[in-house]
């Protein structure tokens, strides 16, 4: 064959099929992509402090382990409400001259996805802990402690964050820990990861390859004990921890709590949905179950579950009883708002 | 009886593997399921050399017992004269004594042996007995407890001394029939003598005598040497010596001795070498320090060592610092080699070498400082440090074009198709994906997917498949198997490779076609895979007996193998379902180290094990080629097995929608394993790094006594030059 034999013919065919090659499936795509996209209305810009958090999550090599985005299948809904579209990432544009656009999208997650975590996990004191030595609250985790985020004062300021770590974490340093700008940066990154909600009347996609319907009933009306355990330890067992004891000084016990055992079922369901900040010796609560879009089932197996839990004996509830609560409150709090 | 002990021996080790198996299965997967078939299966087949041994010994004595009888149909007398014909050596002249000295002799053998048969019989019937009743007891049991892999593997233990039993007792019962019927023999034989002392035939005893002289006959062993005294006229015999060593591994063959090539290029291609060596050892050195902190995550705490930083710091070094030198290095002995020429610029070499080790140092540096371009993997080194890379690959294919354009050669040859169009590709593929004025929002991602299957599959492949098309056969001592699959390899490996990008996001928000495309292409790809691995299997075919007797052709071996493997697995990947179960996980980990180290770092190995020695004149230690050979080997395996088992109970944990924290504890275990198997292969690299060393260290050369003494007697001026 000829063309293999010159070497005027054979390294352009294979260069110009390349490129050809490259050009349809590379570059025309990304450029229609680009002039194609648009942010979804009500996307938040990143504040200053938020984007200089973002450019500390790209050098520490975060998107190693943690990716940023949902995908649109059943098993990604426990990352996000909806999933990821382009118009998600469409405001993001070089990082700087130097640095590509960083959509930090990633492809490995030894840790969770990070797209809404702003929402499930955005308690301040737990983050920081969580930075300081992630096994100071998760004690299973193997992420990277990021203690030079911080430092050690005899006596920190008024206007010093400090973080409650525990004693055992502190390598025999004496002082406190107080979280240095970058760590509040990064903080204020991962507060401001968000799923922006879709545009009123505009209903997200959605999640493909669904779990079989026999397992979903089964986890509704068999095992609201089975339920119950699994939806504590991916929404309440990182402060609360596994063993319900909490953490000293930073959150508090759910074992032998008044508000899990005793009768105040109102006080319980508007803790779970809207959060609490009443006791000063402890870290502010978020509203997990507002952010995550718990429903009454959910609710239900979770306060059932605390409540049989680790000695814990109160009384069981029903969803039929937990729906009316959570009538009750969301009235007043939208009463309150007004 | 050593065979059948060495049988057993087996089977018991057998089922000790497969209890191990089994009870490992009961608790890890199985669970409570009565999908037991498989089990029985196995154990059955344990046992079926047993109950083989027993038919055959039934057989043995029903055969026996059937010729008694047919012996015993004809009279006594009708024998003889066979017997008289079958006479030896011995026996004829036995008879001829008996015939000459007419003496009478008695002969006279009883033996009583019935009070013994008699034990042995009650033995075995008693045996028999028994052995029923072990065998009923436990089939006895309750149905529901034979599907509890417990229970079975105590009935087929409790099995074998029954077996065995009964084995004992059937050749017990063998010999007593032997005896039986030996003691009619005897009788024959006493009537034979007889017979024997009264025959008078004088035919006969001559008959007799000829034969004896028939069977007396002997070589004298002599037959075929002469009585010359040997002489080596040609010289073919060189250094007998009677020492005589004990070899434990096969014995290699030495690397052929070539003309050696110009000073200029064999220390260019020495340093390229070289310099990878050296990343090779940093990186997985480093990379070893990532394994250790997935079991220790609390090791130290410093910003610069912390996992982040170190992750791309480690597949960084390992890409371009060592498989790209390498490859580079290995191509400046093959693009002029096959080209029967000179490489065009020597120069030119140096400078893409220089080039190419500052972007590894920058990049290394600017990595721990945290500075990174944007997290897309294999792109985290800035465009400014990237660009030393460009103009070093700018340089080698204008080297490599040149060198190309004045080859001597007719054709061009496989390897430079692969190779310099490989440069051409990544120059495309960099320049793309590293301009720094686009790439907003997901054109970002739909960019790192092409450069980071492109990196991979345009660089390091195609390169590399340019390596193996002239190392293989160059070692096999033959030619390629077919010039029209590699035709048919290099199209299609460029038209499917380049569009499969986008399967490391399937399901992200990516346009769907893209997605589409790239499942399509991914499933393409068997067609170039298949074809190459063709072409290099049967370029093997009938010469496996020269990979055990070399050190290269196994690395060679490996790296077609995984080729093969790899490829198709990253097409099984890519599929939507496998998606869902694999992406994300450490599977992808664990596929990355297959392809990256079971063909590029495998066929990097064994290339520079095939020309260095050339290169330096000096040979690697064969032994510590092997270690070399099976600590990566093995390492590679502990690595990738374990670690892709793992990910995968990890994703059907996702699936199932178990809390995450779960999976992470789960994984604990297998990222152990991956820390052992990292370590074996890191060992393997610094036997490699010695033995680079010792091909090409400068050491003080031994005098040859005979030489010297020549020198001497020349610069005496008694023997003129």
């Amino acid at each position: 064959m000829n063309v293999f034999n010159d070497h005027r013919k054979l390294y352009p065919i294979a260069g110009l099929l390349f490129a050809f090659l490259t050009y349809i499936v590379v570059i025309m795509p990304a450029f229609q992509n680009q002039a194609n996209n648009a942010p979804l209305p009500g996307t938040a810009k990143l504040s200053g402090d938020a984007h200089a958090g973002k450019l500390i999550y790209i050098g520490e090599g975060c998107v190693g382990c943690h990716s940023q985005q949902v995908r649109n299948v059943e098993m990604d809904k426990m990352f996000g409400s909806r999933p990821g579209m382009a118009a998600d990432y469409a405001n993001i544009g070089r990082t700087s001259f130097w640095q590509n656009t960083a959509t930090l999208m990633g492809t490995e997650r030894t840790g969770p996805d990070l797209t809404d975590v702003g929402n499930r996990q955005p308690g301040i004191d737990w983050n920081l802990m969580h930075l300081y030595n992630p096994r100071s609250v998760v004690a299973q985790s193997i992420m990277p402690s990021y203690e030079w985020l911080f430092e050690i004062k005899e006596n920190p300021s008024n206007a010093d964050v400090v973080v409650n770590v525990p004693q055992e974490f502190l390598n025999g340093k004496k002082g406190k820990v107080v979280a240095k700008k970058e760590a509040l940066q990064l903080l204020a990154y991962l507060q401001s990861l968000k799923q922006t909600p879709l545009p009123d009347g505009t209903r997200p996609f959605e999640f493909l390859y669904k779990r079989p319907i026999v397992e979903l009933k089964e986890a509704n009306e068999g095992g609201p004990q089975i339920n119950g355990k699994a939806l504590y330890a991916a929404n309440c067992q990182a402060c609360h921890q596994e063993s319900g004891e909490g953490l000293k000084g930073a959150f508090p016990p759910l074992k032998g709590s008044n508000v899990v055992n005793g009768d105040n079922l109102e006080l319980y369901v508007d803790i779970i949905m809207n959060g609490y900040d009443a006791r000063p010796e402890f870290g502010a609560m978020a509203a997990v179950g507002k952010n995550m879009k718990f429903d009454a089932t959910q609710v239900a197996a979770l306060i059932n579950h605390e409540r049989s839990s680790w000695g814990n004996t109160g009384k069981k509830v029903t969803t039929d009883e937990v729906k009316k609560i959570m009538e009750l409150v969301e009235s007043k709090v939208t009463a309150s708002k007004k | 009886m050593k065979f059948s002990l060495r049988f057993i021996l087996s089977v018991i080790a057998l089922l000790l593997a497969s209890m191990c198996c089994t009870a490992q299965n009961a608790t890890n997967i199985l669970g409570n399921t009565n999908n037991t078939f498989g089990l029985w299966l196995l154990l059955f087949l344990c046992l079926l050399p047993l109950i083989i041994w027993i038919v055959s010994l039934i057989f043995k004595l029903q055969r026996q017992a059937f010729e008694n009888i047919q012996w015993r149909k004809k009279t006594v007398e009708n024998h003889f004269p066979e017997h008289l014909k079958n006479l030896d050596h011995n026996q004829i002249l036995q008879f001829l004594k008996l015939k000459s000295n007419a003496d009478k002799l008695e002969n006279d053998t009883t033996s009583n042996n019935i009070i013994l048969k008699n034990v042995i019989m009650l033995i075995f019937f008693s045996l028999i007995s028994v052995s029923q009743l072990h065998a009923q007891n436990p089939n006895a049991e309750a149905p529901a407890l034979l599907s509890q892999p417990g229970i079975i593997i105590t009935l087929v233990l409790m099995a074998i001394p029954i077996l065995l039993g009964v084995i004992f007792a059937l050749i017990q019962a063998n010999n007593s029939v032997k005896r039986f019927i030996n003691r009619t023999k005897v009788k024959e034989a006493e009537k034979f003598a007889g017979f024997m002392e009264t025959v008078h035939d004088h035919e006969l005893e001559k008959e007799l005598l000829k034969r004896q002289q028939v069977l007396e006959f002997n070589l004298s062993n002599h037959e075929l040497s002469g009585t010359q005294k040997a002489e080596d006229v040609k010289g073919t015999i060189i250094n007998v010596s009677d020492k005589r060593l004990v070899h434990f591994t096969q014995l290699k063959k030495k690397a052929v001795k070539r003309p050696i090539l110009e000073p200029d290029i064999t220390k260019l291609i020495l340093w390229y070498c070289g310099c990878a060596t050296f990343w090779l050892v940093v990186g997985t050195g480093i990379g070893e320090y990532l394994g250790i902190k997935f079991v220790a995550p609390d090791m130290d705490h410093v910003s610069w060592l912390s996992f982040g930083r170190l992750r791309p710091v480690h597949t960084n070094i390992v890409f371009w610092g060592w498989a790209s030198l390498g490859m580079i290095g290995l191509g400046y002995y093959v693009v002029p080699t096959v080209s029967n020429t000179k490489i065009y610029s020597i120069k030119c070499g140096w400078i893409g070498l220089v080039l190419t080790n500052l972007m590894v140092i920058l990049g290394t540096i600017c990595l721990l400082n945290g500075m990174n371009n944007g997290g897309g993997e294999f792109r985290e080194y800035i465009w400014p440090v990237m660009a030393l890379f460009a103009v070093a690959l700018i340089l080698t294919l204008a080297n490599f074009l040149l060198t190309v354009a004045n080859r001597t050669t007719e054709e061009i040859y496989i390897s430079n198709w692969y190779i310099v169009s490989s440069i051409i590709f990544t120059i495309i593929v960099a320049l793309t994906a590293y301009i720094p004025f686009w790439q907003d929002g997901v054109s970002e991602t739909i960019v790192q997917g092409y450069f980071m299957h492109s990196g991979v599959g345009m660089w390091f492949t195609l390169f590399t498949l340019g390596l193996l098309y002239y190392f293989i056969p160059q070692q096999i001592n033959l030619p390629i198997y077919a010039y029209s699959l590699g035709i048919l390899a290099f199209w299609t490996q460029i038209i499917f490779y380049t569009i499969i990008g986008t399967h490391h996001f399937v399901f992200a928000p990516l346009p769907w076609w893209l997605q589409t495309v790239a499942i399509v292409g991914s499933a393409g790809m068997i067609i170039p895979v298949v074809a190459a691995t063709i072409n290099f299997g049967m370029t093997f075919k009938g010469q496996m007996n020269k990979v055990s007797h070399s050190y290269t052709l196994p690395f060679f071996l490996v790296a077609v193998v995984y080729y093969f493997m790899v490829s198709l697995q990253g097409t099984a990947e890519a599929f939507k379902f496998t998606n869902l179960l694999w992406h994300f996980t450490d599977f992808t980990v664990a596929h990355a180290h297959l392809g990256f180290y079971g063909i590029i770092t495998f066929t990097l190995w064994g290339g520079m094990y095939a020309i260095i020695p050339r290169l330096s004149g000096k040979e690697p230690a064969q032994h510590l080629v092997g270690a070399h050979f099976w600590l990566a080997f093995i390492g590679l395996l502990f690595y990738a097995v374990p670690l892709s088992y793992g990910a995968t109970l990890r994703g059907m944990m996702w699936m199932e929608g178990k809390p995450f924290i779960d999976s992470v504890v789960l994984m604990f275990e297998f990222w152990l394993w991956r820390a052992i198997g990292g370590s074996l292969m890191f060992v393997a690299h610094l036997v490699f790094a010695y033995n680079f060393y010792k091909m090409t260290a400068r050491e003080v050369e031994d005098v040859d006594i005979k030489e010297e003494a020549f020198n001497i007697l020349k610069a005496q001026g008694k023997l003129s030059e």
